[in-house]
């Protein structure tokens, strides 16, 4: 997540890559990505789909000649979004959260903004070849999706049931898959939970919103007395206005800082618990060919030793680069979160003074209309 | 004291005075010997409060529905005090006109029989003929008349002196009580009253006291009755109001400036005769409502707060009910102290109101309404324990209590009432019963049945004044927005629940995250986090408690406010309908007496001319009822919509404090957290 000496790989700054716009045609929606060269100014911009993402993220799945691949965390890629599915808002709240909120999809292009900047910041992933195609070059990177991969999901699922009790052999891994697991609960609840806030802030808004449109109705010229009532009413509709900007802007504070952060931290434990399975799956298959070697008929035995060595020094490889992985994604994970908390408790605190004067405001004015 | 009592004032001084000028010298021996008699027993109850009997007629004035009277009895005050004699019989009448609403209980606590006998009789005298031309007719005479004539023999026979003196009035009493006609009690009771008056000057001489005292007293005595027999009243509420009577004297000198102010304006037509002022004053109405409403600004200060605290239960099951316990902190010298308690229950609230609503809302008053009775929610209380919504219901209810009291005590016209007084006041309140009618979603009903019958009138009514055309409209829309809004606050409030419910959810799972972090800068800070969206927590809901409190209650307030207000319309349009229908009934009359004229039958022509005399009567009458009531009506609306704005800007104003308090406290939070969240490493 930091850039670090990996970078001399990639021509690009992996901080400086933005999506600066977005386009949406039909069920399509095409990324602008800019980033700059790391040497000289020269800006690059390329118009990326989802599918674009898809196989980027396929390609560092199924990069080959890297040792120990399957011991790291790979970023992960958002969710698809579909803008023009008609049941979009229950089904995309399920897949998106936070993702789908916020005006022409901003919080789903920051999260594909964040989701390129770790990959280029990866020390391991920043030198595949893919990615240096899909951030520079203008045409679409290839058409040569559809390779499933080695991770078919949906055979996963089932696997997981079976190996996610497996007894690890290291405690170091045990212990973190343990907390892995406890804390992508806790983080997809507290996700879900600071969403309905941040729904019920928006329904809030708009509450307010229809309130002082309605106050604006109870207007009437006609004597002095209802002039009276009316200004009275117009000012409640200014303060109830005031309150409803408020609201909007909480709520967006929450969107983009703290809702973000949390669905980022959740979607990386994820993405730790299915480097920490593709472990123990190796580690499943580490056991049964010892087993088979120690079964093994005597002329079969030297063969499997072999390749009983190969898995080991595999599984060994792995499970080292895991390490690394690991505790590299616990501090810039710590690190990522401190900033969305600052970020989101200052934006708060702006947000609470600003609004704090404007109320102080109104009610001076009150007053001075009460005295008149 | 019902209705009647309050508004059959009116009538005795317009036509009594003619009268007085008339008869007061011809005295009927025959009827000395009972006032002094009275006088005597009266004596030592009323020794006392002598001072009392010079102030009422000023307490009445705010009592009186009839602004014009007003001025009468402040003549009356001011020059019996010189001692002339003249001016002793002048004003006797008056005063005992006054005395009757208010020194009544005095004389009545010991003759509760009494009570009941001449209730219906007077009543309808009162009703029928409230506030009629001076110039007018025996049958208000008589009307008027008739019942004291009953009080004197209900005096004389309380007494016990003279036999036959007893029998002598019960037959005017009998008259009176049979049919309230003209013709049935007309000689007596003129007698009777001149027989007092004339006692009225040799008395001094028994006691020590000022002549005018005495004479007043006098004069109580039998006038008395009249309020006595309309009030279906206990005694023991009566033999309170007395001491609240003698309270609200005091008040005299509290307004005072308000007095004097109309003094000025009648001392005038007071100088050359009483008639003059009477004449007059039926010009009066008009200019006084801008007078009154002058007079509003300047008691906009008043002091009387009004608090309702301390909800209780009383009793088990379903038999229980809520106490509430209502203080009253004033300057006010109309009330016995500055601070007082008493404990009510919510169908005394209830009751206060439909007593209000029975006196007052013919007059066109608008009678602030209490809140709705509620089943649903009472059941709750009395079954639930500790439940936080029966909680709420009654916090809620509290408040609205509150509120209803405030609104009562803030109209000058209902501070005056004895009902009200008595409930801030009295520590024990005879029951209310038969409330259930009239409270909750009955009288919502009730309401709008009568509504929907008026306005088919309205189409019926062609509305000459373009004010009350506008108004009404207005009221119609008013009401429709206020209900529109009343659904977004209650919808807001809502969300603002609902938000504070997730807020708290939240919390907890930051919690819960907190404290499975490895990390313990990143767990601190998350649980630090947790325990500020916890506040957060409850300032949304305190949040939501401020709006509930004050939007959504104050409109609720305010629709069913609204829905007096068109009370008030109703009643006018009722008063009008009255004077249309007896106009039609004047027109017919004549075309009947044309018809005699033409058929030549003389014979029946007198008794034609003669209703039509009565019937030309009741039209100037009613015309004048409606007048009154329009003008009512108008100054009340204006006074309504003035307390309205100046209410909202009350709550628009408490809402922002409070606004502002939350929003302070969260930035208190936040800046709190920050640092926190920098400290994570």
């Amino acid at each position: 997540m930091e850039g670090s000496s990996a970078e001399a790989a990639l021509s690009v700054s992996a901080n400086s890559i933005r999506i600066t716009d977005l386009t949406q045609d039909g069920d399509v929606l095409t990324f602008a990505i800019t980033s700059q060269k790391l040497n000289g100014s020269a800006g690059v911009c390329v118009f990326r789909t989802y599918e674009d993402f898809e196989w980027l993220q396929q390609s560092l799945f199924s990069q080959e000649n890297v040792p120990g691949l399957q011991g790291i965390i790979f970023p992960p890629l958002p969710p698809k979004a579909l803008p023009t599915q008609l049941n979009m808002q229950t089904k995309a709240f399920k897949q998106l959260g936070f993702l789908a909120l916020g005006q022409g999809w901003q919080s789903y292009c920051k999260a594909l903004e964040f989701y390129l900047q770790q990959v280029a910041t990866h020390p391991t992933l920043c030198k595949c070849k893919a990615l240096e195609s899909f951030l520079i070059n203008t045409e679409s990177p290839g058409k040569q999706r559809g390779r499933k991969g080695i991770f078919n999901r949906l055979s996963q699922a089932v696997e997981e049931m079976r190996k996610e009790s497996h007894k690890d052999v290291d405690n170091f891994f045990q212990n973190e898959r343990n907390r892995n697991t406890s804390i992508a609960a806790l983080s997809k609840v507290a996700t879900e939970k600071l969403l309905d806030v941040v729904m019920t802030e928006q329904k809030l808004a708009l509450a307010c919103g229809h309130f002082s449109t309605s106050l604006h109705l109870c207007v009437n010229q006609d004597d002095a007395d209802a002039v009276a009532f009316s200004k009275v009413c117009l000012k409640l509709s200014d303060i109830i206005e005031a309150v409803k900007r408020n609201y909007e802007k909480v709520a967006s504070n929450n969107l983009t800082t703290l809702g973000l952060g949390l669905d980022l931290e959740s979607r990386y434990q994820e993405a730790e618990k299915e480097m920490l399975f593709r472990r123990t799956c190796k580690l499943v298959e580490l056991e049964t060919v010892k087993k088979s070697t120690e079964k093994a008929k005597a002329n079969k035995r030297e063969v499997m030793e072999a390749f009983q060595k190969a898995v080991e020094k595999e599984f060994n490889l792995i499970s080292s680069v895991a390490k690394q992985e690991i505790e590299h994604f616990h501090s810039s994970r710590v690190n990522v979160l401190k900033n969305f908390l600052i970020d989101w408790c200052e934006q708060q605190l702006n947000t609470a003074k600003e609004c704090a004067e404007l109320y102080s405001q109104h009610l001076e004015a009150c007053r001075n209309m009460y005295s008149e | 004291m019902a209705a009647s009592s309050e508004r059959s004032p009116p009538p005795f001084p317009d036509s009594e005075e003619p009268e007085l000028l008339e008869d007061s010298d011809e005295g009927a021996d025959a009827f000395t010997g009972t006032s002094i008699s009275e006088m005597d027993s009266l004596s030592p109850d009323t020794t006392g409060p002598p001072k009392d009997i010079f102030n009422e007629p000023p307490e009445d004035i705010f009592s009186d529905p009839l602004s014009e009277i007003n001025s009468e009895p402040q003549k009356n005050v001011k020059i019996p005090s010189p001692g002339s004699d003249e001016a002793v019989d002048l004003f006797s009448d008056p005063l005992d006109d006054e005395a009757d609403v208010i020194s009544s209980p005095e004389v009545q606590n010991p003759v509760p029989d009494l009570l009941k006998e001449p209730v219906e009789a007077p009543k309808s005298d009162v009703i029928s003929e409230p506030p009629s031309d001076l110039s007018s007719k025996p049958v208000h005479k008589n009307a008027i008349d008739s019942p004291k004539g009953a009080k004197t023999a209900v005096s004389a026979e309380l007494f016990d002196d003279d036999d036959e003196e007893e029998d002598l009035f019960n037959e005017p009493l009998k008259g009176v009580t049979k049919k309230p006609q003209p013709s049935a009690v007309s000689g007596p009771p003129v007698n009777v009253f001149t027989e007092v008056k004339s006692e009225v000057k040799v008395k001094p001489q028994v006691k020590d006291d000022p002549t005018d005292l005495f004479a007043e007293e006098a004069v109580t005595a039998p006038a008395t009755k009249p309020s006595v027999s309309s009030s279906s009243r206990t005694n023991g509420v009566h033999s309170e109001e007395q001491d609240i009577f003698s309270e609200a004297t005091v008040e005299l000198s509290l307004d005072s400036p308000r007095n004097d102010r109309k003094k000025k304006d009648a001392v005038k037509p007071s100088v050359s005769a009483p008639a003059v002022s009477v004449a007059s004053s039926s010009s009066k109405p008009p200019s006084k409502t801008l007078e009154e409403l002058e007079e509003e600004e300047s008691e906009d200060k008043f002091d009387l707060n009004i608090s309702v605290t301390n909800p209780e239960k009383v009793g088990d099951g379903m038999n229980a009910y809520m106490a509430y316990k209502v203080s009253t902190q004033t300057s006010l010298t109309m009330f016995r102290s500055k601070t007082f308690t008493v404990r009510r229950r919510f169908s005394d609230f209830l009751g206060l109101y439909e007593k209000l609503s029975e006196k007052h809302s013919q007059n066109g008053y608008i009678i602030p309404p209490p809140p709705e009775k509620s089943i649903l929610g009472m059941t709750k209380v009395k079954v639930g324990k500790e439940d936080p919504s029966s909680a709420e219901f009654v916090e809620r209810r509290r408040a609205a209590l509150e509120r209803y009291l405030q609104r009562v005590v803030s109209h000058p016209s209902l501070l005056q009432d004895p009902d009200v007084r008595e409930f801030l006041e009295k520590e024990e309140l005879p029951r209310a019963v038969g409330t259930q009618a009239l409270s909750g979603a009955g009288f919502l009903k009730m309401l709008n049945k009568a509504t929907d019958a008026v306005s088919k009138m309205t189409i019926k009514m062609n509305e000459q004044d373009v004010w009350f055309d506008e108004k009404i409209q207005d009221v119609e829309n008013e009401e429709q927005q206020l209900r529109k809004l009343h659904v977004m606050v209650e919808s807001l409030v809502n969300h603002r629940k609902e938000l504070s419910g997730n807020t708290a959810v939240f919390a907890k799972s930051v919690a819960m995250l907190g404290s499975s972090e490895d990390n313990t800068a990143l767990s601190r800070a998350l649980s630090q986090l947790a325990e500020v969206e916890d506040r957060i927590e409850q300032l949304h809901q305190d949040q939501a408690a401020n709006d509930f409190f004050t939007f959504s209650e104050l409109l609720a307030d305010y629709i069913r406010l609204l829905g007096a207000v068109r009370g008030c319309f109703d009643q006018r349009m009722k008063a009008w309908q009255r004077w249309q229908d007896a106009e039609n009934m004047l027109q017919k009359k004549r075309e009947a007496e044309a018809k005699l004229l033409w058929a030549n039958k003389p014979d029946k022509l007198q008794q034609a001319k003669d209703e039509i005399t009565e019937w030309e009567a009741k039209v100037t009458q009613f015309e004048r009822d409606f007048e009154r009531i329009s003008a009512t009506v108008q100054k009340d609306v204006i006074r309504f919509d003035k307390e309205k704005a100046r209410d909202f800007k009350r709550q628009i104003i408490k809402y922002l404090e409070s606004l502002l308090h939350s929003q302070q406290q969260l930035i208190k939070y936040w800046e709190a957290f920050l640092p926190e969240a920098k400290a994570i490493a």
